[in-house]
C-alpha cells in the first residue's frame, strides 16, 4: 500500500522532464506497439487461412502419391496410384468410415473460346468432387454422374477463365476448345473472392474419364490410369483417422508392400493441414514478434540511460532526502516507481497505438486480413511493459540507494 | 552527567578518515554536551573539524570511538534505518545552499519530512501551511524557488527542517549564500526560535552570525580549542565579549580567504 505513496512522487519528477520523458517513452511505446501489431497481424493471418481451410470441410482426406527420392526423377510423384485403387477404395464394405471417393488427373492446359485463350488447372474428376470440396456453383451446375459415365465433353470453370474467355460469368451453353475439341459450359463455380489459398477461379473440370483418354496423355500402372491424387470424405469429423487407417490399409495391400516397405502415397487429413497452418504461422508470429521485442529491449536500455542520468543530476536531492529521513528503500522505491511509471505509461501508449491501428486497418475496404489484438497480448504488453521499467530501473535505484548522504549534499 | 535536559551528550569523539594510504584524524576526543534550547555556534576554519562535529551530531556520520548520545540514546550499533527515523524525528537540517528541489511549491518542500514520517497526504499539506506561516511565508505557499528571494529560499528551507517538530535545527553556514540584509532575515528568525525554546546549532566561518548565539565553540584541529558564553550572552548580563580574546577568536582576514575559498568550492 505504501507504493502508492511513491507514484505522484514519480509522476512530478516525469512532469519535470517532459520531453526527455516522452523520449525515453518513444522507445517503449515503439516496442510495445510492434510486437503487438505483428502479433495482431499473425494472428488474424492464422484465422484468416485457417477459416478457409475449415470452410472446405473438415471431414476430407487427400491421398497423394510419393514423391521419387532417388534415382533419375527424384522429385517427380511416384506413378501408382490408380483408377484401380479408386474403385477398390469405393468399397463401403472394406472402408466403412468413407462416405465418397474422388480420383482426380489435373494438369495445366490451353482453353481456347473464339479468338480468347487462357491457360486453366483442368481437373478429370467425378460427379461428388463438387460435395467433398464444396464447391459453391454460381451459373448451371457441376458435372453429373451420366457425364463422368459417358465421358461427354463438357466443362465446369472458375469466374476468371469465364472472363478471360468471354469477358463475362453468364456462359453456360457456350462452347470452350481443348486440343481443338469442343467442351460445352455446363456450370461457372462461385467466386472464391481471394486469390489465394484454395482458390477455384482459375480452374475447369472435366469428367475423369475424359482427361484420362483425350485430354491428357496419362501413363497407365499394371493396366489402370494414375490419377494425381484421390480425395475421399470421412462419414464425420471423428471417424477422419478411422477412415485414415482404412484407406492407408488397402493401398498398402493392393501395393503389394511389405511390413518394412515405405508407403508409396501419403495421405493427409484436414485436421493435419490445420496443425501445419497453425503451427507455421505461430513460429512466423514469434520470429517476427521477437525482432520486434528487440526495440523493447533497446527502449529498455534507453529508460536505464535517463534513470543513470536522473540519479546522477539529483545527487544532492537523494542527499537531501536521505538527511531528511528517507530510508534506502524510499529511496530504491523512488526510482523504480519512476522508471516503472515511464514504462507502463509508455506501454499503455503502445497499445493505444496498436489499438488505433488495428480499427484503422479493419475499416479499409478489402483489406486481406484483421489485425486481433487480444486481451492476452494486452495483458502481456502491460507486464512486459512493467518488467522493462522493474528490470531497468533496477540499477540505477540501487546506485540512488548507495549515495553517501555527506558527499551527496556537497555535490554540484 | 546527562540529565533530562540533555539533548546531545559526545564523549571523547574521534573520528578518523581513510584518505587513500593516509590516516585523517578529523575530530581527537571531542566532549560536548548540548542542553535544550541552546542557542550553539561552533566557529572554525576549514578543517577545523567542525563539518565531521556537524555530521555527527546531525546523525549522518558516526565517530569512530567514542560515545554518542541523542537523549540519553546511544547511536552506535543503530541501523541505517533507525538512524534515518532518528534524522527524522529529531534533527532539522538547514544548508547553505538551501538544497530545494528545483521545481516544487514552498510547501510541497516544506511536507517533505512528513512524507518519510508517514504523515497522511492531508495532514502534511495543513502542517507545512502551518509551518510556512511561521517562519511569515504564509503568501508565498505555491510560490516555486525561482518566484522567491535567497532569504525567502532559506526561510522555506528552515521550515521544512520545522515542520516534523524536532529537538534540534542544525544550520550549516545558513547565511554564507545570503546577502547582509537577507541574512539578517534569517538571524532574526533565528532568534525567535531560540525565544520559542528551540534548541539550534549553528556552522559558521561568520563572526556576526556567532555573535547572535548564547554559546560559541571554537574548533581547530579536530578539537575544541573554546567554549564560552556568546557576545549576545554576555552583553545580556553586561559583561566583557568573550571573543575579543585573541587566542579564540579566529583573526578576521584569513577567515574572508576562507570563506570566499569555500564558496568558490561551493560554487564550482
Amino acid at each position: 500500500m505504501k507504493l502508492v505513496r511513491y507514484f505522484p512522487v514519480a509522476v512530478d519528477s516525469i512532469r519535470a522532464n517532459k520531453m526527455r520523458a516522452s523520449l525515453t517513452m518513444l522507445g517503449i511505446i515503439i516496442g510495445v506497439a510492434a510486437v503487438l501489431i505483428i502479433l495482431g497481424v499473425g494472428r488474424g493471418a492464422s484465422e484468416d487461412i485457417l477459416g478457409e481451410v475449415a470452410s472446405q470441410g473438415t471431414t476430407r482426406l487427400t491421398i497423394s502419391p510419393s514423391t521419387e527420392n532417388e534415382g533419375e526423377g527424384a522429385g517427380s510423384a511416384v506413378e501408382t496410384l490408380t483408377m484401380g485403387d479408386v474403385r477398390t477404395l469405393s468399397d463401403p464394405a472394406f472402408h466403412p468410415d468413407v462416405r465418397q471417393i474422388v480420383p482426380q488427373y489435373g494438369g495445366n492446359i490451353q482453353l481456347v473460346a473464339g479468338n480468347e485463350n487462357t491457360r486453366a488447372r483442368v481437373t478429370g474428376t467425378t460427379a461428388a468432387y463438387a460435395d467433398v470440396h464444396r464447391l459453391e456453383i454460381a451459373e448451371g451446375r457441376f458435372l453429373t454422374e451420366d457425364e463422368i459415365t459417358q465421358m461427354s465433353n463438357v466443362i465446369v470453370i472458375g469466374t476468371t477463365v469465364a472472363t478471360d474467355l468471354f469477358e463475362r460469368t453468364q456462359v453456360v451453353g457456350e462452347s470452350v476448345r481443348i486440343d481443338g475439341e469442343p467442351f460445352t459450359v455446363v456450370g461457372v463455380l462461385e467466386e472464391s473472392g481471394n486469390a489465394g489459398f484454395g482458390s477455384n477461379d482459375e480452374s475447369g473440370f472435366i469428367p475423369i474419364g475424359v482427361a484420362h483418354g483425350r485430354v491428357f496423355n496419362v501413363p497407365r500402372y499394371r493396366g489402370e490410369y494414375v490419377v494425381t491424387s484421390i480425395s475421399a470424405d470421412a462419414v464425420s469429423e471423428e471417424r477422419v483417422d478411422a477412415a485414415e487407417r482404412q484407406i492407408e490399409q488397402t493401398l498398402r495391400l493392393r501395393h503389394g508392400l511389405g511390413a518394412d516397405d515405405d508407403s508409396d502415397f501419403s495421405i493427409s487429413t484436414q485436421a493435419s493441414l490445420l496443425d501445419t497452418i497453425g503451427s507455421v504461422t505461430s513460429t512466423l508470429t514469434l520470429l517476427l514478434s521477437s525482432i520486434a521485442a528487440i526495440s523493447l529491449l533497446v527502449g529498455g536500455i534507453g529508460i536505464m540511460n535517463i534513470m543513470l542520468v536522473s540519479v546522477t543530476e539529483r545527487t544532492k536531492e537523494i542527499g537531501l532526502r536521505k538527511a531528511l529521513g528517507a530510508h534506502t528503500s524510499d529511496v530504491l522505491l523512488q526510482f523504480l516507481v519512476e522508471s516503472l511509471v515511464l514504462t507502463l505509461l509508455g506501454g499503455l501508449i503502445g497499445i493505444g497505438i496498436s489499438y488505433g491501428a488495428a480499427v484503422l486497418v479493419s475499416r479499409v475496404p478489402g483489406f486481406p486480413i484483421d489485425v486481433l489484438i487480444g486481451i492476452d497480448a494486452l495483458v502481456m504488453a502491460l507486464g512486459v511493459s512493467a518488467g522493462c521499467g522493474l528490470v531497468f530501473g533496477l540499477y540505477p535505484a540501487m546506485r540512488a540507494t548507495r549515495l553517501d548522504p555527506i558527499v551527496a549534499l556537497r555535490y554540484e | 552527567m546527562a540529565d533530562s535536559s540533555t539533548l546531545i551528550d559526545m564523549q571523547n569523539i574521534t573520528k578518523v578518515y581513510q584518505m587513500g594510504e593516509t590516516k585523517v584524524l578529523a575530530l581527537n576526543g571531542v566532549s560536548l554536551s548540548i542542553e535544550e534550547g541552546e542557542y550553539i555556534a561552533i566557529v572554525g576554519t576549514s578543517g577545523s573539524g567542525k563539518s565531521t562535529l556537524m555530521n555527527i551530531i546531525g546523525l549522518l556520520d558516526s565517530p569512530t570511538e567514542g560515545v554518542f548520545q541523542i537523549r540519553g540514546q546511544r547511536a552506535d550499533g543503530l541501523t541505517g534505518r533507525q538512524l534515518a527515523d532518528l534524522r527524522n524525528r529529531e534533527i532539522g537540517f538547514v544548508f547553505q545552499q538551501f538544497n530545494l528541489l528545483a521545481r516544487a511549491a514552498a510547501w510541497r518542500q516544506v511536507e517533505l519530512p512528513l512524507f518519510y514520517a508517514n504523515v497522511a497526504r492531508s495532514a502534511a499539506r495543513g502542517r507545512a501551511l502551518e509551518t510556512l506561516a511561521q517562519v511569515g511565508l504564509a503568501e508565498r505557499a505555491d510560490h516555486k524557488p525561482e518566484e522567491l528571494s535567497g532569504g525567502q529560499q532559506q526561510r522555506v528551507a528552515i521550515a521544512r527542517a520545522l515542520v516534523n517538530r524536532p529537538s534540534l535545527l542544525l544550520a550549516d553556514e545558513p547565511t554564507g549564500a545570503l546577502d547582509t540584509r537577507t541574512g539578517e532575515e534569517v538571524l532574526a528568525l533565528f532568534e525567535k526560535l531560540h525565544q520559542e525554546g528551540l534548541t539550534l546549532v549553528i556552522i559558521t566561518h561568520d563572526q556576526e552570525v556567532a555573535e547572535r548565539a548564547r554559546r560559541v565553540i571554537t574548533m581547530r584541529d579536530g578539537a575544541i580549542i573554546s567554549d564560552s558564553p556568546g557576545a549576545a550572552a554576555t552583553a545580556a548580563y553586561g559583561g566583557s565579549n568573550g571573543l575579543s580574546e585573541p587566542a579564540l577568536a579566529p583573526l578576521p582576514r584569513p577567515v574572508a580567504i576562507e570563506q570566499i575559498q569555500e564558496r568558490v568550492y561551493e560554487a564550482g
